[in-house]
């Protein structure tokens, strides 16, 4: 029943969401430090992880095709299939609603006990338009880059594992991330990155909007933004998985 | 003038408000009173608009608020200024950024204006050389101030106030106090303030509304408090022995 009402007020709060801006020269301010805050500080972490996770496969990849039959070239190939289709879209997205989500989560959850969220009512603002459509916004166009930059560098990690271990050489390398290039892969990584960033910005939205009691509040509500958006990544990536490639 | 007639209001069938008629009269400071749970705050968050009465009806002049569509409802809000117990002022904001929020959410002015706009608010309650600063940089007198300035900037019709004094000295309490009536006057403001400081009672309580148990149980100016018999209103303003010998000296 609880869930029920949760499910409720989440669309109830993303109706209120979904309004015209009180002020589109003040919106366009907020989002572009949304974009900042929510993207653009997020790059280095992405690249980072993407680059290393890349090596990872690269080198797991090459030690396991011990059979001579099997050409060295799919490395490169199972390296930038397992970027592109799981990797940048999914793995990357646990990782932002852990580091996005309880960001959401904790400010919008600190702005409720400090009276800042009825502040902005009594003056008449609707809270909810103000503080999270330009989370929305900046993540659903930052993210799908976020997802292409862990792509490209997922598969340069792998490059590089190649040229510093010499456990595969460079030439097969490139040869199998060329090998049978499917645009449709891209765009599958695309829409779950959006649908994704979608729910990284609104699950910890409502969570720290609806955060009850103090500091001991926000922390709860925090941890469980990031929990429910892992839960809800996870379980939306099998069924679009289904609907888009089965 | 704001008039309440015959609020009620309850939660999970237990009243909170029951059937609450007053008047909040132009240029005047009126002080809402009354223990921990008497209903104070619901009655506040009730006159601005964060909760609905059951049943009843609250007046802003001649508007009655629950009648008014969302736009009137946006309308009356832009003429309500709010002071927050805790302030409430914007973390991640500069305190100008603060005071110019609601001139840059309601009007076309340019940063200039605006700016010049902020500087007569902070200058107003006294505030110099803080516009650069952000509210945790600031003692909490001077965020209570800032959110004076905020609350003001606007020239609003009707000022609230949620325990303006709590946590401050008691110099800077009584500073606060005065501030508010001087801008209740030079505004012809209809002030509300919601309070359990008896100094501010007796300093700028020109209208006082007692509660109790979500009933009014008394209302009056802060010289007839001296002199009332209402016994539940003596147990709670006289409950200091200071103050029982404050009264004793009255009579």
């Amino acid at each position: 029943m609880k869930y029920l009402t949760n499910i409720g007020l989440y669309f109830m709060m993303l109706k209120k969401v979904f309004t015209k801006p009180e002020k589109w020269k003040v919106f366009k301010t907020v989002l572009i430090k949304e974009i900042e805050d929510l993207g653009v500080k997020s790059i280095g972490i992405v690249a980072f992880i993407s680059l290393f996770m890349g090596g990872v496969v690269a080198i797991q990849t090459s030690l396991n095709l011990n059979n001579p039959l099997i050409t060295s070239y799919l490395i490169g190939f199972a390296t930038k299939r397992s970027m592109i289709l799981e990797f940048a879209p999914t793995f990357i997205s646990v990782i932002l609603a852990g580091k996005v989500g309880s960001y959401i989560a904790s400010s919008i959850g600190t702005m409720r006990i400090t009276e800042q969220i009825d502040a902005l009512e009594v003056m008449g603002i609707n809270s909810l338009n103000y503080l999270v459509l330009p989370k929305i916004i900046a993540v659903l166009f930052f993210y799908p880059l976020l997802v292409m930059l862990a792509m490209t560098s997922g598969v340069f990690g792998g490059w590089l594992a190649a040229v510093l271990t010499g456990l595969f050489s460079s030439e097969q390398y490139i040869t199998g991330i060329q090998l049978d290039f499917d645009i449709t892969l891209i765009r599958y990584a695309i829409i779950k990155a959006t649908i994704f960033a979608f729910i990284i910005a609104t699950v910890p939205a409502y969570h720290g909007y609806h955060v009850k009691g103090g500091s001991l509040g926000v922390g709860r509500a925090s941890t469980q933004s990031v929990v429910w958006t892992m839960v809800i990544i996870i379980l939306l990536n099998y069924f679009l998985t289904q609907i888009i490639l089965g | 003038m704001i008039i309440t007639k015959d609020i009620y209001k309850s939660f999970d069938n237990t009243p909170v408000l029951k059937g609450i008629s007053t008047i909040f009269e132009e240029g005047k400071t009126s002080l809402i009173i009354g223990q921990s749970g008497s209903g104070k705050t619901i009655m506040m968050k009730i006159l601005l608009g964060l909760i609905k009465q059951d049943s009843g009806t609250v007046s802003f002049g001649d508007k009655i608020s629950s009648d008014l569509d969302r736009k009137g409802q946006m309308q009356l809000r832009k003429e309500i200024g709010m002071v927050f117990q805790g302030s409430a002022l914007f973390d991640s904001m500069t305190i100008e950024e603060n005071i110019m929020f609601p001139i840059r959410m309601f009007s076309d002015e340019s940063n200039e204006q605006m700016r010049h706009r902020a500087n007569l608010a902070l200058k107003r309650v006294n505030l110099t050389d803080v516009n650069s600063k952000v509210p945790s940089e600031l003692s909490g007198g001077m965020q209570k101030r800032v959110a004076i300035a905020r609350a003001i900037v606007m020239e609003p019709k009707y000022l609230f106030c949620d325990e303006p004094n709590s946590g401050l000295d008691p110099k800077t309490a009584v500073v606060i106090d005065n501030l508010i009536q001087e801008i209740t006057k030079e505004y012809s403001i209809t002030t509300v303030i919601n309070t359990h400081d008896m100094n501010s009672v007796m300093e700028i309580g020109e209208k006082i509304i007692f509660l109790k148990q979500g009933i009014k149980q008394w209302e009056g100016s802060n010289q007839e408090i001296f002199k009332t018999e209402n016994q539940s209103v003596v147990d709670f303003v006289y409950s200091s022995n200071l103050f029982k010998k404050i009264r004793a000296s009255f009579f």
